[in-house]
């Protein structure tokens, strides 16, 4: 919102003025009124600007990649091969000789992709599960939730072990299967939310009116349960950072040469003790983009979810 | 990765005859449908097939490598509730003051680190640079063998047995891995605390307690941490039950013989028999300690029977 620094004070406050009016004229006029008081409340808080911070810096960076560095990280300089971090290779190179520096900056965009992919195909998994089960109840509500038990009941990282055993290694199968693996949460909470809003009276008049089922659950019911998978999304984002990382480590993920962090780690790994900055520097952007998700999906509760707002 | 379970045992050399043969005895010309009711029932009787790796019983197999896991992840979560509940409580006494934001963010970091690469660098610095603790493995090599697995427990197993040389050499091996365990138990731990903790604080009863002047210790210990410790099951319980997954990459990083270790290794040489037994195992552990949390609650709090 800093759309007011290019203009004169006095259209910089009657826009402040529009935003704050107590009798919006439109839907957009209130939408916005919303989106300002949201981020009034959210950037007083201190943590998660230092999240959305994170974040931005991370997406300017994955953009911005070609101009920050020369190559692409897949250049071997092999004369040059582990060598320390210094001015030539602020990072260090790796056992052939490549840029570590390039290859974090190359490696943000493949972390994004993971992430947004995984963002991409959870939620409407979730939200169509979870809406639907619990809009209409009855033995549709137990078949779909026992489906999700059973993907909630394994633990994320072995069940995603097996899925991309059995799918083959490589980026896109290390997505689908976090994918598969995460979507069950989402789905609960949709369906909490569903039920909780079922039975109000806006949704008894919209049925008076005539609204189908399907009209009223992507209509009025899934757009209120947007706001609470989104803050879950973003506190998820972290745990799928991770999970991608461990896949990657494990050599399930990203496969050679491309510069995933986690695969970075596992390489560097077997030159741990003599060449630290191999394994360490990849496992530090891991640490700092996840540390950002957290602070951000910690931010975004509180502001969004005033119920949870014992969080500071 | 090898993806072709035949190719695996026979190897890529084997004449056709051989190959089909195999392909045959492992009953992959079924129906998939078939082949899956085929393994089912044998799951039901324990059956999880043989390891192409170990040619022993997966099932065999999986008690051999289960302990190590166990061991490990009680180790991590008894050290991360005696450190994480304490922190929890003091800050949620002390909310929105120095020592709360530290908790805090020590959750947040907790939950954010790559286990495996802290695991890494712990083994540098503890290992590679200062020489204060060994490196991985479960015991040194020179021990391996002499104590007999009663338990499986080396800990429990070395200490029946007196045998203190070898108790001190895997008391020292165990506390770098499970140090990193320990680090997300530890956040888990002490942000539910913290948060069921604040609920307690703001009841009534409280108050009540404080105006009839009770210490402030009695107050928070004795009535509001009550209360707070029959919530403390379940999440402990699902604190075990992730430190289950958390075990495999920490297995791989210190090579410690567990079974989140067994399920990686038998991945990359096409072991299907032994991954799916391995991941059931623990998806079954998983499921039950959950279940024993519940159990527990119910027993423990009344108004939930």
């Amino acid at each position: 919102m800093s759309s007011s620094t290019a203009v004169t004070p006095n259209s910089s406050r009657r826009l402040k003025a529009w935003l704050l009016s107590d009798s919006p004229e439109s839907v957009f006029h209130a939408r916005c009124q919303r989106f300002y008081l949201g981020w009034r409340a959210f950037s007083t808080n201190p943590i998660a600007m230092i999240g959305l911070l994170i974040i931005v810096s991370l997406v300017l960076i994955a953009a911005f990649a070609p101009l920050l560095t020369q190559g692409n990280g897949t250049e071997q300089h092999l004369s040059d091969r582990l060598s320390a971090p210094s001015g030539d290779y602020w990072f260090g190179t790796d056992e052939l000789g490549r840029d570590i520096y390039e290859r974090i900056v190359w490696g943000a965009r493949i972390t994004l992709y993971i992430v947004g992919l995984v963002g991409i195909l959870v939620v409407p998994i979730g939200l169509v599960i979870g809406t639907v089960a619990g809009y209409v109840g009855g033995w549709v509500d137990n078949v779909l939730m026992r489906f999700t038990d059973i993907f909630l009941a394994f633990p994320r990282l072995i069940l995603a072990l097996a899925f991309v055993s059995a799918l083959g290694p490589g980026i896109e199968n290390a997505v689908l299967a976090i994918a598969l693996t995460t979507w069950s949460p989402y789905a609960r909470l949709a369906r909490a939310e569903t039920i909780s809003i079922r039975n109000s009276e806006y949704i008894m008049a919209a049925r008076l009116q005539g609204a189908s089922g399907l009209r009223i659950i992507y209509g009025h019911i899934a757009p209120l349960c947007i706001s609470s998978v989104i803050i879950r999304l973003t506190l998820d984002m972290a745990g799928i950072i991770l999970t991608a990382a461990g896949l990657g480590f494990l050599g399930l993920g990203a496969q050679p040469p491309l510069p995933e962090w986690g695969a970075m780690i596992s390489t560097g790994r077997q030159y741990l003790l003599d060449q630290w900055w191999v394994a360490t520097i990849p496992g530090i952007a891991i640490f700092v983009v996840s540390l950002g998700f957290n602070l951000l999906g910690d931010g975004l509760r509180d502001v969004l979810d005033p119920k949870s707002g014992s969080g500071a | 990765m090898p993806a072709d379970p035949v190719l695996a045992i026979v190897g890529d050399r084997a004449p056709k005859e051989v190959y089909e043969a195999m392909y045959i005895k492992l009953g992959l010309d079924k129906p998939l449908i078939q082949q899956y009711l085929i393994y089912l029932l044998n799951v039901l009787q324990g059956d999880f097939g043989k390891s192409i790796m170990t040619t022993r019983p997966v099932l065999d197999d999986i008690i051999r490598f289960f302990p190590a896991t166990f061991e490990l992840a009680s180790v991590a979560t008894i050290a991360g509730i005696f450190i994480g509940v304490p922190m929890g409580v003091v800050a949620a006494v002390r909310q929105g003051q120095l020592i709360d934001h530290i908790v805090r963010v020590v959750g947040l970091i907790g939950y954010s680190v790559p286990i495996f690469w802290l695991g890494l660098v712990s083994l540098l610095i503890f290992y590679g640079w200062l020489g204060w603790l060994p490196g991985p493995g479960r015991i040194e090599v020179y021990y391996d063998g002499i104590v007999d697995p009663t338990t499986g427990f080396i800990l429990i197993d070395s200490a029946m047995q007196k045998e203190w040389e070898i108790f001190r050499n895997a008391l020292s091996h165990i506390v770098l891995p499970a140090s990193m365990l320990t680090t997300f138990a530890l956040a888990y731990i002490a942000r539910m605390t913290r948060s069921f903790m604040l609920d307690q604080l703001n009841q009534e009863y409280v108050i009540t307690a404080r105006v009839k002047g009770l210490s402030e210790l009695a107050v928070i210990w004795r009535h509001a941490f009550r209360n707070v410790l029959i919530q403390l099951i379940t999440i402990i319980g699902l604190t075990y039950a992730s430190l289950l997954e958390g075990s495999v990459l920490t297995e791989t990083v210190f090579a410690w013989p567990g079974i989140g270790q067994y399920i990686t290794n038998s991945l990359f040489n096409a072991d299907m028999n032994a991954v799916i037994g391995g991941t059931v195992v623990v998806g079954i552990c998983f499921v039950g300690i959950n279940m024993i949390s519940d159990a527990l609650y119910r027993i423990v709090d009344p108004r939930a029977r």
